[in-house]
């Protein structure tokens, strides 16, 4: 009975992505931790923090792929999400390093300081304590997605138009966290951080410790954008994408939907960014720029839209191309083979990979059904 | 304010620096004056400068400049005054060229006597046959109000015939009676008055440097013209900030212009559309490279030969663009968006490929350079240039969009498609050369940026947001619309800079965008009826 | 603002001196229109008429400029309410171009359709996550889809849409039904059955119903109401309303 409902909630491509996830999330730490370097099975430290941010980046890609390949919100401003979540880390993280600090203050983190302020700003209050930052990760970008969302749909700005606004809204946010009178380390951000919970964030067991985590808020997030979008939850988020009007002519609040979805969205992009910055060890306002944002919506295009695993496959593999590309003599060319990704994936190949596989998948399997209904059908 | 202080630096620099045009007086130099700037003490010195001020000798101005630039020398043996220049002397009191003697020492200054030598060399000037220069005199007399000076510029005054230059030295002359105790009243009167028609900082100080003991009604009087000074100014900076928002305006215009065909006309989301504008601002930067290496004499016209240039380039792109990845996506907005995106990255990365990723460094000709004054304030010609250029811009898409038969067919086709279709339009001809109108207008625009911003491969990224914003601001499909969004957030910007600096008026307003855009999703000059939401 | 005439009227829908204009062109001029409950009404109309713009006008889509509209009794002034809430309470409309949702199959169409909580969050953990298939087939078997339930709405026929969408309609059980064009691109055979369906549904529901086709309109015998430059040009029995001569000038012709 129960595998049943678990059959019937996930499709193949589903199952197939949660085993190797699960795979990963237990093997990878493992056998960096235990088995020695001399060993071809070993996973190396750097290729560990690697596929670690391929994974916040996946978490990032699958909120995306909840909105718009579901319910076709385009967010060109998903990174700024994204961001937040990883500034309120960031902010948790700075607070920990106390009087380690180049200035050795044990209130205030080393660039106020340096920018002779006196004073922690009220907002950074309560950062010391990991339950709250952990608060103002979920919550700081679910309030702006929707605050920004309550606006935006209620007087029902749709298609490029919100587009653009959230596009507006991201480099906004750039403009701002770059200023230093905001509190936020301007141009250079967050950095140097020593502790994360007490163990110190540079040590080869805390960075297993956070892959782990990272891999398992991937399949968490996944679980829940798939609950979300197999309940009937999901087939009005589809309906509305696909003919909004009709579905508000049905009786359907059109706009709280989108809402819940959007700030929900929001919120796992921020948990992306808050398991991004410890990993990365750095968080700053470039995470804002809009050029991310759209890098981001090309993961979710490339590995297929409406899917959920495609959005994470996509985001593992365009970044690992971009590891591949970016490294050597082959780094002139990245932009061009990520614009021509861009320009590919849509002319191309509309579903992305998964997509595509699914229906090739589909008509493997119906064509013998398909041909025995025909004449039935025609009757 | 800042600018012009500057300005008169220079001037005044210049004046120092040339050879003095001595005033027509037959008049010399003591001996005891000389034994005075021989004995090197400071008080001996300031009488010196005195004495030499009014002498009125040709040399005089020599003699004090180079007192201030400490190339005033002295002979310890026989109390002999000389000017320093390379290699040889000038005997101080001949005028001849002589072999440097041994043991000369310097004429000491201190800041005090700096002070007493500039205001003399500004006397001096006074009746310098340069009028530019005796303009100058009468502005740094009127910042010092040296009362010492008086009685030249009194006699100056007297003889003056330039009209311009007769008020200079007449405000002068006001704001040192100002100054003075023992001024009469009816003078006073007159200069209050004469430095309240002046009207700038300047007269504000000097109204503000009346005396204490001047007689209730005068203090009054001064502060009234004070008061009408500072609102004159403060209209002015009004009438400074929406020039300057029409300027920033006119260049979102500019940006936006092409984008309010491609994106209102035919509903492209095209982000690559900022490179466009790079690709106009770089071709600009090849024709200025080929006719400086090659005809430097044509540089004055390397604008108007890019002009076309860019256009064609632009257009040719936009072209490309059109037919090879966009018109599969019509009725595909954000696929558009996707593709178009990856078409920006692409010329980016080829521009930085060929031209290399630093600024190219590109010249305004002679007639962009500059500025002039119109009612106080300074318009430089660059900016001019632009306003007129984007107007010109303007009108000429809006009359063409009307009465040529490309902007019919085009708005045939954008109404309705099938409809002008079946009338035998070409439709996918129209849109690849709509396609390149909007291409090549953004070519043109950056023919004009390239003047005002940094070639380089980033040029177009700086301008894509704000280009949307300024057309759905304004409207999508309403060309007056994206004129009026462009010029009013141009000034709106520039009215919150002064408040909250430059980077926090832009979020401002991007934010009170994003508030707009909610409550008018379809901008301000919006269509409105049954077919706009199907 | 209610008027007197208003508060008294027991017309399920009632509109008194409705005009709405597009950019100075008046689409609906004084119209006022009054539907009694459990009744069936035809409008016809030229194009130009208003039609579409009337439907507009009580399903919230479009704001009038001036007059009332007004529903159940009175009770309800739909100018002040949106396209959701005029939903719920209970008005039910089909376009003129099919619009159903293309990348749901046929069944789930019919259960986004079904009369229940349409909250977010009802949705999220409410009971239309276990709706019995029965309900949904019974639906449509009545629209005659039972064979397609499981084809994705995007792939059936036109016909097949527009039956469709009247199927989501009786999933809706709205109290009235806006019916618009349903038989357009249609064979003579679709439009008699649509004809009987539309009258089946008519003993439950109320149903107003815009059709250009004559025969149509013949074949559901009840009143009808032309429409002319947005306003009402002739109301009655089809027969009334086909001999009128206004009505033969500007639309059936000579």
């Amino acid at each position: 009975m129960i595998t049943k409902v678990i059959v019937s909630r996930f499709d193949g491509m589903g199952l197939i992505f949660l085993g190797v996830m699960a795979v990963v999330a237990i093997f990878v730490p493992l056998s960096n931790l235990f088995i020695p370097e001399s060993s071809f099975l070993h996973v190396p430290t750097y290729v560990m923090a690697l596929v670690g941010k391929y994974l916040c980046y996946a978490i990032l890609a699958v909120s995306l792929d909840l909105v718009w390949g579901y319910c076709g919100i385009l967010s060109l401003g998903h990174g700024a999400f994204f961001a937040l979540g990883g500034y309120a880390m960031g902010m948790y993280l700075m607070r920990q390093i106390g009087s380690r600090g180049v200035y050795a203050n044990p209130l205030l983190p080393d660039f106020m300081v340096f920018l002779n302020w006196k004073e922690l700003p009220w907002f950074w209050y309560g950062f010391d304590k990991f339950p709250f930052a952990f608060f103002m990760i979920l919550f700081v970008p679910g309030l702006l997605a929707f605050i920004f969302g309550w606006l935006a749909f209620r007087s029902r700005v749709t298609g490029v138009y919100l587009s653009i606004i959230t596009q507006a809204m991201t480099y906004a946010l750039l403009l701002a966290f770059f200023r230093n009178d905001m509190g936020f380390g301007g141009n250079n951000g967050l950095t140097d951080f020593k502790d994360i919970l007490g163990f110190n964030v540079q040590a080869q067991g805390t960075r297993a410790t956070l892959f782990f985590l990272t891999a398992l808020t991937l399949i968490l997030v996944y679980l829940i954008g798939r609950w979300m979008v197999t309940t009937s939850f999901g087939k009005v988020l589809v309906a509305i994408r696909d003919a909004e009007s009709r579905t508000r002519f049905l009786g359907y609040r059109v706009e709280h939907f989108k809402l819940l979805v959007f700030t929900v969205s929001a919120a796992m992009a921020g948990l992306a960014g808050a398991l991004y910055v410890p990993q990365v060890g750095i968080i700053n306002p470039s995470e804002f720029s809009p050029a991310n944002s759209i890098e981001a919506v090309i993961w979710v295009a490339v590995g297929g839209r409406g899917t959920l695993v495609g959005a994470a496959v996509g985001a593992v593999l365009v970044n690992f191309m971009k590891s591949v590309f970016t490294t050597g003599f082959l780094a002139p060319y990245w932009l061009f083979l990520l614009g021509a990704i861009f320009i590919g994936v849509t002319l191309a190949l509309p579903k992305g990979i998964v997509g595509t596989l699914n229906d090739l998948a589909g008509k493997w399997r119906r064509r013998p059904v398909r041909e025995a209904s025909i004449p039935r059908l025609a009757e | 304010m800042l600018r012009n202080a500057r300005l008169l630096a220079a001037f005044l620099s210049m004046i120092f620096l040339a050879v003095p045009l001595a005033p027509a007086l037959s008049a010399e130099i003591s001996p005891a004056t000389f034994g005075r700037l021989a004995a090197d003490e400071f008080s001996e010195t300031a009488t010196a400068i005195d004495e030499v001020a009014a002498s009125g000798a040709p040399n005089a101005q020599a003699i004090l400049e180079a007192l201030g630039s400490a190339r005033l020398f002295f002979d310890p043996t026989n109390k002999k005054i000389y000017i320093g220049g390379t290699g040889t002397v000038t005997d101080a009191a001949t005028g001849t060229s002589v072999a440097a003697p041994t043991g000369l020492q310097t004429v000491r200054v201190n800041n005090r006597l700096r002070r007493a030598i500039e205001n003399a060399l500004g006397t001096l000037t006074l009746l310098s046959s340069d009028p530019a220069k005796r303009r100058a005199a009468a502005d740094a007399l009127f910042k010092s109000r040296d009362a010492s000076a008086l009685p030249a510029l009194e006699s100056a005054l007297k003889s003056e015939q330039n009209a311009g230059v007769q008020r200079l030295f007449a405000e002068a002359r006001a704001a040192i009676l100002l100054g003075q105790p023992d001024t009469p009243r009816a003078d006073i009167i007159d200069s209050i008055t004469l430095l309240k028609a002046r009207g700038d900082i300047g007269a504000i100080a000097t109204l503000r440097s009346l005396s204490d003991k001047a007689a209730p009604d005068l203090r009054q009087m001064a502060n009234e013209a004070v008061a009408s000074i500072e609102n004159r100014l403060k209209m002015l900076s009004y009438v400074q900030n929406i020039w300057y928002g029409l300027s920033l305006g006119s260049v979102l215009l500019l940006a936006a212009i092409g984008l309010a065909i491609t994106f209102g006309v035919m509903g492209v989301i095209n982000m690559a559309h900022g490179e466009m504008v790079m690709i106009g601002a770089y071709t600009t930067f090849v024709v200025q490279d080929l006719i400086r290496t090659r005809a430097p004499h044509l540089f004055d016209w390397s604008l108007p030969i890019a002009l076309p240039l860019a256009f064609v380039v632009a257009g040719l792109v936009g072209i490309a663009i059109e037919r090879g990845i966009i018109r599969f996506l019509y009725g595909r907005p954000l696929e558009t968006l996707l593709a178009t995106w990856g078409v920006s990255l692409i010329l980016q990365q080829a521009v930085r490929s060929i031209f290399g990723p630093n600024n190219r460094e590109v010249g305004a000709p002679s007639y962009m350079s500059g500025a002039f004054d119109f009612m106080g304030l300074s318009i430089t010609w660059g900016r001019m240039w632009i306003i007129v250029f984007t107007l010109c811009v303007f009108f000429a898409l809006l009359a063409a969009l009307k009465w040529t038969s490309l902007g019919l067919y085009m708005r045939a086709v954008t109404q309705n498609r099938r409809m002008a279709g079946a009338m035998g339009i070409r439709t996918p001809m129209i849109d690849a050369l709509t396609f390149g109108l909007g291409s090549g207008l953004a070519g043109i625009a950056g023919v004009a940026l390239s003047q005002i911003d940094n070639v380089s491969p980033n040029l177009g990224q700086s301008y894509i947001i704000d280009s949307f914003m300024v057309v759905v601001f304004g409207g999508v499909g309403n060309l007056w619309g994206t004129l009026v969004s462009a010029m009013a957030l141009g000034v709106a910007n520039k009215f919150l800079e002064p408040f909250a600096g430059a980077v926090l008026a832009k979020i401002l307003i991007l934010v009170l965008l994003i508030l707009f855009i909610q409550k008018r999703p379809r901008g301000l000059f919006a269509l409105k009826g049954r077919a706009v939401e199907a | 603002m209610t008027s007197e005439k208003a508060r008294e009227t027991q017309a399920l829908l009632y509109l008194d001196g409705v005009s709405v204009s597009f950019d100075g062109y008046r689409a609906i001029r004084g119209l006022s229109l009054y539907i009694e409950p459990g009744e069936m009404r035809a409008i016809i109309g030229p194009n130009g008429a208003g039609k579409t713009t009337m439907m507009d006008i009580v399903t919230g889509k479009t704001r009038p400029d001036e007059g009332e509209v007004l529903f159940d009794r009175g009770k309800y002034d739909l100018t002040k309410l949106d396209e959701t809430a005029i939903a719920e309470l209970g008005i039910g409309r089909k376009f003129q171009k099919p619009t159903v949702f293309e990348s749901h199959t046929v069944a789930d169409n019919i259960l986004l359709a079904l009369k229940g909580p349409r909250t977010a969050t009802a949705s999220l953990f409410g009971w239309r996550n276990r709706v019995h298939q029965d309900e949904i087939d019974a639906i449509l078997t009545t629209t005659g889809l039972i064979d397609h339930r499981d084809r994705m709405a995007g792939v059936i026929s036109h016909g097949q849409k527009q039956w469709l969408e009247i199927g989501m309609l009786l999933a809706q059980d709205p109290a009235i039904l806006l019916v618009d064009e349903p038989v357009a691109g249609m064979t003579d055979h679709e439009t008699e059955l649509t004809a009987e369906l539309l009258t089946e549904i008519n003993k439950d529901h109320s149903v107003i119903v815009v059709e250009h086709d004559m025969a149509f309109v013949r074949a559901l015998n009840c009143k009808v109401t032309c429409l002319h430059e947005g306003s009402v040009l002739s109301e009655g029995s089809i027969d009334k309303v086909a001999g009128d001569d206004r009505v033969i000038e500007v639309y059936l012709g000579r």
